[in-house]
């Protein structure tokens, strides 16, 4: 490949609207391989659309788009060998185990051993004892983890996350956090979109704010912070939020297999 | 594995076919699956068929007159293609499924072939279809069905049916890719599962008033299920068979266009 000094993702003046509701008008971002960037937003700044339209599911009005050198339009089929999408709601096969489900993704990238795909991923995402059960049977943080493994599937190089978070309790956030961190770390790059300030904050190595149709900020978190005159020091009682007294009255975090019980109960869901 | 010569190279044509072969193989091995995990859906299909097998042969069966065959002989093509119209009900609503629970936009994200999607579909409703078929016809055996036809006439008949299953599971597949509510997503069979009451499927179009006559003998049902009757009955086959192939492969062709139509607007 010869695209490793170009951006992983490169838009420029991307426009998009529907009927008359201009929603993209002339969006400007680059994602720099193996970054994590969040594409911060309100409900309907058009973040999906974006998204949706970096996966080739939907074409721009105006404007281009390319991911690891390929552009959305003509080369439609290189950006689905690079980019893998993980949608807003987890797209998994409940009928499915998460083994099959997994390694149906494999045999369709054309992967030579789909189970051992599969079976390295359960153990990747602590799903190893789940994998024999049915998707459907999986709690919400689970089936996340799921999803994120299947399209991990054939190692893409640009992973997008459509809102991965939206949805779940505390723990099975920070389990999804730890995940997407270790993408990066293993040279994906990511990027994701999240209408909570401190995922953004927590994961992003930049963070592009899309408001109304544009990108109008794009910087590091400090980058950001600079923007904002300089913070003054206030004293401030600061009690434990309920989100800490949470996650210590339920356990420290698992980050593994599941909530304790799950496993044993695998063979009486059916 | 180059990725650029898929389009650059027009010879590697033939292994991006093979490869869409195998990707609608993997796809129908996946769907399948789902029928072999609920295999209710087959028994489902084939007990409505059956229901009116028993009722028909046993009870209103003895008051009809169609001549010298016995009246099983005369109703199991019609309900045959009962059968098939129960059972695409079952296409659409899985197709629907894999659309609300976005597996459908997870598959077209990847790099496989749109149409692999609605051919992995159409398959396994294929071969479900004929699992379903193949239990009504046992049944009607039961009652008491028989056949002097040979090997060509029946393989005459299963092309038949393999060719109405083909039809109506794209015409399936539209009402899949549109409806907006699971309840929508099988409804359209409705008049589909009627519409051999309104033929010479379960009794003779003569002795019905002229409109209704007209309409029967003029919609396909009625071309159909006269050839079949004909080729099971080892007669020799007439006009009919022309006529409802130019039915069923007309169906076919607008129906399949219509779908591919509506998959690719999809992205749009």
């Amino acid at each position: 490949m010869s695209v490793v000094e170009a951006p992983a993702i490169r838009i420029r003046g991307l426009e998009r609207s529907f009927r008359d509701v201009s929603v993209l008008r002339g969006v400007d971002l680059d994602v720099a391989p193996g970054t994590i960037v969040a594409l911060l937003g309100a409900n309907g700044a058009g973040k999906t659309t974006l998204v949706r339209i970096l996966a080739t599911l939907l074409r721009q009005d105006a404007g281009t788009a390319s991911v690891a050198g390929h552009d959305v339009r003509s080369d439609a089929r290189g950006v689905r060998e690079a980019l893998s999408l993980t949608g807003q709601f987890a797209a998994v096969d409940e009928v499915l185990t998460g083994r099959e489900n997994l390694a149906l993704v494999a045999r369709l990238r054309h992967l030579p051993d789909p189970n051992g795909v599969a079976d390295a991923l359960l153990e990747r995402f602590s799903l190893v004892e789940a994998g024999r059960r049915r998707a459907g049977t999986y709690s919400g943080g689970m089936r996340r983890r799921l999803d994120l493994a299947m399209s991990l599937v054939g190692d893409p190089a640009v992973v997008v996350l459509d809102e991965p978070t939206t949805g779940l309790d505390p723990l099975a956030r920070l389990e999804v956090w730890d995940a997407v961190r270790e993408l990066a770390t293993a040279g994906t790059t990511v990027l994701l979109t999240t209408q909570h300030l401190e995922e953004a904050e927590q994961l992003a190595d930049r963070i592009a704010i899309l408001h109304r149709g544009r990108i109008v900020q794009d910087g590091t978190l400090a980058e950001l912070r600079a923007l904002l005159p300089q913070a003054t020091v206030e004293m401030v009682e600061r009690g434990p939020s309920l989100e800490d007294v949470f996650l210590a009255v339920v356990g420290e975090r698992p980050g593994l297999e599941s909530p304790a019980g799950d496993a044993g109960t695998s063979e009486g869901e059916r | 594995m180059s990725t650029h010569a898929i389009h650059a190279d027009p010879a590697v044509g033939s292994g991006a076919t093979l490869r869409g072969i195998r990707d609608v193989a993997t796809l129908t091995g996946r769907s399948l699956r789902h029928v072999l995990r609920s295999p209710d859906t087959i028994v489902t299909t084939a007990v409505m068929p059956i229901a009116f097998l028993l009722l028909f042969t046993f009870v209103l069966g003895g008051a009809i007159d169609v001549g010298d065959a016995a009246y099983v002989d005369y109703l199991l093509p019609g309900i045959l293609l009962i059968t098939i119209a129960s059972g695409i009900a079952y296409t659409s609503y899985r197709l629907f499924l894999d659309l609300q629970a976005g597996i459908v936009e997870r598959l077209q994200a990847m790099p496989i072939a749109r149409s692999a999607v609605l051919w992995a579909h159409v398959l396994t409703s294929l071969v479900a279809n004929l699992v379903s078929l193949a239990v009504v016809v046992l049944a009607a055996l039961a009652m008491g069905f028989r056949s002097g036809a040979g090997i060509g006439a029946w393989l005459a008949v299963a092309g038949i049916l393999v060719l109405v299953t083909l039809a109506l599971t794209w015409v399936a597949i539209i009402a899949g890719l549109t409806a907006r509510s699971v309840d929508g997503a099988s409804a359209f069979s409705y008049p589909l599962i009627l519409l051999p009451f309104v033929s010479s499927a379960f009794v003779p179009t003569e002795t019905m008033p002229g409109p209704v006559r007209w309409f029967a003998e003029h919609q396909p049902v009625t071309a159909i299920v006269d050839a079949m009757r004909a080729l099971l009955a080892g007669e020799p086959v007439g006009g009919e068979l022309a006529v409802a192939l130019a039915w069923v492969l007309g169906i076919l062709v607008v129906a399949a266009t219509i779908a591919a139509a509506i998959q690719r607007r999809r992205r749009a």
